[in-house]
């Protein structure tokens, strides 16, 4: 079986995250990291694969060419290959364009399932894989924090607003899972080492085949208009615990008349 | 300038398809902007529920292939209908169901979507949709190029309005792509509530997946009863089956507004926030300073669970006196 996992960097936790005023779009220049939900349906993959005895992950991204130092985490987990679309013409992609230079790319690999994160951190929208799987036609199910892969179907079950729902769906299938359906394991030595050596192949839009006007802001179908502060949210305090903040809560709930 | 609101509706098992609230929310604010406004409710035997939104225009698609709440054949369905209506935006209240069909829509029709939509203005004739980002740190003004425009109304943006009176239902039909029947609902759970509701409580003791183990809920549960509160969870420790879902805070789970939500071990993401982020003081403790939760917490400690909790129940109960 042949699995896709979505995958993108994002700025690293420790990075404060800007928009940049000029271009007003994320500023990207800082450390990257795998985005943190995504590494969760890279392990998805690689324990499908390790059931069944064979198969192969293929990790896919559309990013700058400094994201393949992330990919290589996936890599390094045990993941096989990794395809990162980059492209300068491709920056600034909305959903409409991402979502289009995703499908492009999972086209040419034509897996049997494709996997997605809970959500990048630098966006939120948790909403990407519906996009992707309407482009390639293939059924979706979403949110899964419990999926098993039988024979030639998936099966995921996942919460809603109003409890949990069991969705099954035929292969090729879109699955995308939540961050709770498993403990990611940490690469191990050997892993980096060998991840060095994986197969780690960057496409342009040409190569895929992708018109100009599909990609970065050309091809996207929103825009941002102007940045202001968000609402203001009062006076916040914060401290490092050096034993003495179980009292200091107290006091200050005391203050507050909470206790 | 025709405005579709998706009504989203759900079928309890004692019968009966009632409107989502958010979606109401939505349709008071679509309404407010002014232009023709329609109400969009997908489904099977749903004709009943539309009457949930009051006096305006509701297009009706009752088909066996809606029944499930699955998000492609109403992908199918909203595309039939905006092709109809030459409808210029189509505005959804966010929902596990709403966001894959929103999403689906805008690669559909090549439509621009913004999401985490907080409200929704007209500035010089044009629709604005305004949406905080990089966790509620810059505030953006968001727009469309061209029509159709899609946005993805934030959980709790839009209070529903009194809606007296009766729609005027138009049913239309759909034709379904292939590949969107194929996901089946094969099974559903839900689950009873036990015990009192948080949603009643006046202190809220959370946990996160920082408790480390189902065990670990026991720091807060004990803290919860030196304070006489209940206890909460994240979507993250409720799908681990480490706490019932009843417990659960936030876009899926409850809406609450404790007079104190101490949050342990919880990272403070968006959909976990917009379910607490009325409660009157906001207390969290996380050993991670980059913790999204500091940005919104009124007090936060930097600092391990098991070092601060012990220690802070300890202190509560000798105070109270318990
Ligand atoms: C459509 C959608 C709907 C969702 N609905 C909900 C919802 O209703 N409710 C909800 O909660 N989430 C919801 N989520 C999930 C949400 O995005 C987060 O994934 C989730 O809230 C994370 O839970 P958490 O904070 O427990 O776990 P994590 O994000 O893993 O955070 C754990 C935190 O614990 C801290 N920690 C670890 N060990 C310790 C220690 N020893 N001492 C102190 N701190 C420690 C860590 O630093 C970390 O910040 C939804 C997501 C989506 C996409
Ligand atoms: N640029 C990208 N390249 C590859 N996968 C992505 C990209 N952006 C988002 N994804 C995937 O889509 C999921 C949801 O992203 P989002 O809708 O942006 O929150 C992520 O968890 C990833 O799996």
């Amino acid at each position: 079986m042949k699995i896709a996992v979505c995958a993108k960097q994002v700025p690293d936790a420790t990075v404060h995250k800007r928009i940049d005023p000029g271009t007003k779009r994320l500023d990207r220049t800082g450390e990257g990291a795998l985005n943190p939900t995504d590494v969760n349906a890279v392990e998805e993959a690689l324990r499908i694969k390790e059931a069944r005895g064979d198969g192969e992950v293929v990790v896919v991204s559309l990013g700058p060419s400094r994201a393949m130092d992330s990919l290589r985490k996936a890599l390094a987990m045990g993941a096989d290959r990794a395809v990162l679309v980059a492209d300068d013409a491709a920056a600034g992609s909305d959903l409409v364009a991402t979502s289009y230079a995703l499908a492009k790319a999972l086209e040419r690999e034509s897996p049997d399932l494709v996997l997605f994160g809970q959500q990048s951190s630098d966006s939120d929208g948790a909403v990407l894989w519906a996009a992707v799987a309407d482009r390639l036609r293939r059924p979706l199910i979403s949110q899964v924090a419990h999926l098993t892969v039988g024979d030639g179907t998936v099966t995921g079950k996942r919460q809603t607003e109003f409890g949990y729902d069991v969705i099954s769906a035929p292969l090729p299938a879109v699955v995308a899972v939540s961050d709770a359906i498993n403990e990611p394991r940490y690469p191990s030595l050997k892993g980096i080492m060998g991840a060095k050596k994986k197969p780690a192949e960057e496409l342009s839009l040409a190569d895929l085949g992708i018109e100009a006007d599909r990609a970065g802001e050309p091809g996207s179908r929103t825009t941002v208009v102007a940045l202001g502060p968000p609402p203001s949210r009062g006076d916040t305090v914060k401290i490092e615990d050096d034993g003495s903040a179980a009292s200091k809560i107290v006091e200050y709930l005391a203050e507050k008349r909470l206790l | 300038m025709t405005t579709l609101v998706f009504l989203e509706h759900h079928h309890d098992p004692a019968g009966g398809a009632e409107l989502q609230k958010g979606s109401l929310g939505v349709l008071a604010k679509a309404l407010s902007l002014g232009g023709d406004v329609a109400g969009v409710v997908l489904g099977s035997g749903v004709g009943d529920a539309a009457a949930g939104a009051g006096a305006v225009k509701v297009f009706v698609c009752d088909d066996p292939a809606l029944a499930s709440p699955l998000p492609q054949p109403r992908v199918d369905a909203l595309a039939t209908l905006v092709a109809r209506t030459g409808a210029e935006t189509i505005l959804f209240a966010a929902s596990v169901l709403a966001a894959d069909v929103a999403a689906g829509l805008a690669a559909r029709l090549e439509a621009g979507i913004n999401w985490d939509v907080t409200d929704l203005v007209v500035e010089d004739g044009e629709l604005l949709a305004k949406r905080p980002a990089l966790g509620d740190t810059v505030m953006v003004d968001a727009g469309w190029k061209g029509t159709p425009r899609i946005a993805l109304v934030r959980s709790g943006a839009f209070d529903p309005a009194e809606r007296a009176g009766t729609p005027e239902v138009e049913e239309f039909a759909s034709e379904l792509q292939e590949h969107s029947t194929l996901a089946e609902l094969v099974g559903q759970e839900q689950e009873e509530a036990s015990g009192p509701s948080i949603e009643d409580a006046d202190v809220i003791v959370a946990g996160g997946r920082g408790l480390g183990a189902p065990e670990g809920f026991r720091l807060c549960e004990e803290l919860a009863q030196a304070l006489g509160g209940a206890v909460g969870a994240t979507r993250a420790v409720v799908d681990a089956g480490w706490y019932p879902y009843s417990t659960q805070v936030g876009q899926t789970g409850k809406s609450v507004s404790p007079k104190l939500y101490i949050a342990c071990g919880i990272s403070g993401a968006i959909q976990h926030k917009v379910g607490m982020q009325g409660s009157g003081t906001i207390v969290a403790i996380n050993k991670d300073p980059n913790a999204p939760i500091f940005d919104f917490a009124d007090f936060g400690v930097v600092g391990k669970l098991e070092d601060v909790v012990p220690k802070l129940t300890e202190l509560v109960r000798a105070r109270r006196g318990g």
